[in-house]
């Protein structure tokens, strides 16, 4: 399936999408686990990205999908940072 | 609805010239543009980037939202993408409605659902740095880590 980040994520990963294997019926939240076990080993700060991968959201075929969505051959999928359109920045504590 | 994603300036007098109706008693227009600072840091130039089709169906889904939950007449988002300097628009939302109350409450809406959920990220060229603008959270009910029990 082809995956695609974007945003901070894309800088992070090193490019803007990939094609990735799963064995058959395997869900999102393992796709999440497969790709940030890769990121973590190459990275020498070991959880330095934690927050971010904690703040995804992921897009199966356009839509928001969460952890147990089970992903099938030619599905879309897009690991989304959190959105920052507009302008104004909304800080709430 | 006038719903779009584009690449060059928003021509924002036109659009809201454009949206008002015989029935309308109030148009709501939110303008949203680029600032010169951001806490204290001065504000070369932003880029925005999406997720391009699934925002835009994102965006005509909030569209069609407002006008059930709010009963406007019509919307029209705009979103930019690409880089954009210091006043020039990135965003514009006008709602027209037949009463004012609504038209606020649906544009006020429109721009905080739009920050939340619709898929665009802007980075920030700074004098003296690059970053990208943290955006707020997700909801929970689109947040991976909001079932991540399930796991």
């Amino acid at each position: 399936m082809r995956v695609l980040y974007f945003g901070v994520l894309r800088e992070l990963v090193g490019g803007p999408e990939e094609t990735v294997e799963l064995e058959e019926g395997a869900t999102v939240g393992e796709l999440i686990g497969i790709l940030r076990g890769r990121t973590s080993n190459d990275s020498t700060g070991k959880g330095a990205d934690e927050g971010l991968w904690r703040s995804l959201a992921v897009a199966v075929n356009r839509e928001y999908g969460l952890q147990d969505v089970v992903l099938r051959e030619g599905d879309e999928v897009a690991l989304l940072p959190p959105v920052s359109g507009g302008l104004e920045r909304v800080r709430r504590c | 609805m006038l719903i779009e994603i584009v690449d060059a300036a928003i021509a924002a007098d036109a659009i809201v010239a454009g949206m008002k109706a015989g029935a309308d008693g109030a148009v709501c227009v939110f303008d949203g543009i680029v600032r010169d600072n951001s806490h204290g840091r001065r504000t070369l130039y932003l880029e925005y980037e999406a997720y391009r089709e699934m925002a835009l169906e994102q965006m005509r889904t909030l569209a069609a939202e407002a006008v059930t939950r709010f009963g406007v007449r019509d919307v029209a988002m705009v979103h930019r993408l690409g880089r954009l300097l210091v006043g020039e628009t990135s965003v514009l939302i006008v709602v027209a409605s037949a009463h004012r109350a609504a038209a606020f409450e649906a544009c006020r809406w429109l721009i905080d659902s739009l920050k939340r959920t619709v898929p665009i990220w802007k980075r920030e060229t700074f004098a003296d740095g690059v970053v990208w603008a943290a955006g707020e959270p997700f909801p929970t009910e689109i947040a991976l880590r909001g079932n991540e029990g399930a796991r």
